[in-house]
């Protein structure tokens, strides 16, 4: 079974790199990726921890309710640890 | 000579040229606050002896040179390879390397299109692209446009790239978000048994990598 995961719906300033799109939205872990230095403090010249990445694959009905043009049609993106929450 | 059409004066607006096109608007508009940083930055460095203008024209040409006949010719290998194919779907970016193409510190994924699944690249964000394998990026690549409606309408976008698939294809859209780049493996073309390596990376074009499109069938 695949780990069940919802993006935090966070609106901090600055740069980030979870999609507005997909905040508040479910999904499952697609594989793991590794530790990659923060972007929100890379995008400043800051010294940036390394933070766990993860593919994360999102139904399109679950991003598009009843407008999604097939509802199992998928979706993945590149989600840091800190904005996901296990369900 | 233009200037002696008899049809009219000779102090015509210039709106049309002889063969009857609108003239394309000159590019001179003034530097944006983006381009001035830019060659601000670039003189610095040559000031101070950090870069010449020769290592900076010879990378331009490095990035200039690579095109899609990289990736093209990675999917040959992986169609005609199995084992190679294997290594390639568990680590893209080492598979590259082994055949040559430095990619340089790229993190790169590779999804395979078959009978029941679609892949389809785009990055909502900006531009990720994985240029060090592709080359740069077709300038629709980078449109809000294409970033909008390629995770909103994915079905809609192929059929307008000639890609009309059945409702019971599974599209997966890939949105690069982060630190991974993504190449489609295309579908191998029915028919292409006894094609070489070679002959087969022909068929392999730049949007059939994007997901845009599918290989070219012999």
């Amino acid at each position: 079974m695949a780990e069940r995961v919802r993006v935090r719906a966070m609106m901090p300033p600055g740069h980030v790199r979870a999609p507005v799109y997909l905040r508040g939205k479910e999904g499952v872990i697609e594989r793991p990726l590794g530790a990659f230095h923060n972007p929100e403090q890379l995008a400043y010249g800051l010294s940036a921890e390394k933070k766990p990445l993860y593919r994360v694959r999102f139904r399109m009905a679950e991003l598009w309710g009843e407008t999604a043009e097939n509802p199992n049609d998928t979706l993945d993106a590149e989600i840091y640890e800190h904005w996901l929450e296990r369900l | 000579m233009p200037h002696d059409h008899p049809d009219h004066a000779h102090d015509h607006d210039h709106g049309l040229s002889p063969s009857g096109h609108p003239y394309r608007a000159d590019n001179d508009e003034p530097l944006t606050y983006w381009q001035r940083m830019e060659i601000a930055v670039r003189e610095l460095l040559i000031e101070k002896a950090r870069v010449s203008p020769a290592e900076i024209t010879a990378q331009i040409e490095v990035m200039d040179a690579r095109s899609p006949a990289n990736g093209a010719a990675v999917v040959a290998r992986a169609w005609s390879d199995p084992a190679f194919k294997t290594r390639l779907l568990a680590d893209a970016g080492a598979a590259s390397r082994e055949m040559g193409f430095d990619i340089g510190p790229l993190n790169l994924i590779a999804v395979e299109n078959t009978d029941s699944v679609h892949n389809l690249i785009v990055c909502t964000l900006c531009s990720c692209y994985p240029r060090n394998l592709l080359g740069l990026p077709p300038d629709w690549y980078k449109t809000r446009e294409y970033r909008s409606r390629a995770v909103r309408e994915p079905r809609a976008v192929l059929r307008e790239f000639g890609v009309d698939l059945p409702e019971s294809t599974r599209i997966r859209v890939h949105d690069s978000t982060a630190d991974m780049r993504y190449i489609v493996l295309p579908a191998r073309p029915a028919g292409t048994d006894k094609m070489t390596e070679a002959e087969l990376a022909d068929l392999v074009t730049r949007d059939a990598m994007i997901g845009t499109g599918l290989a070219r069938t012999p």
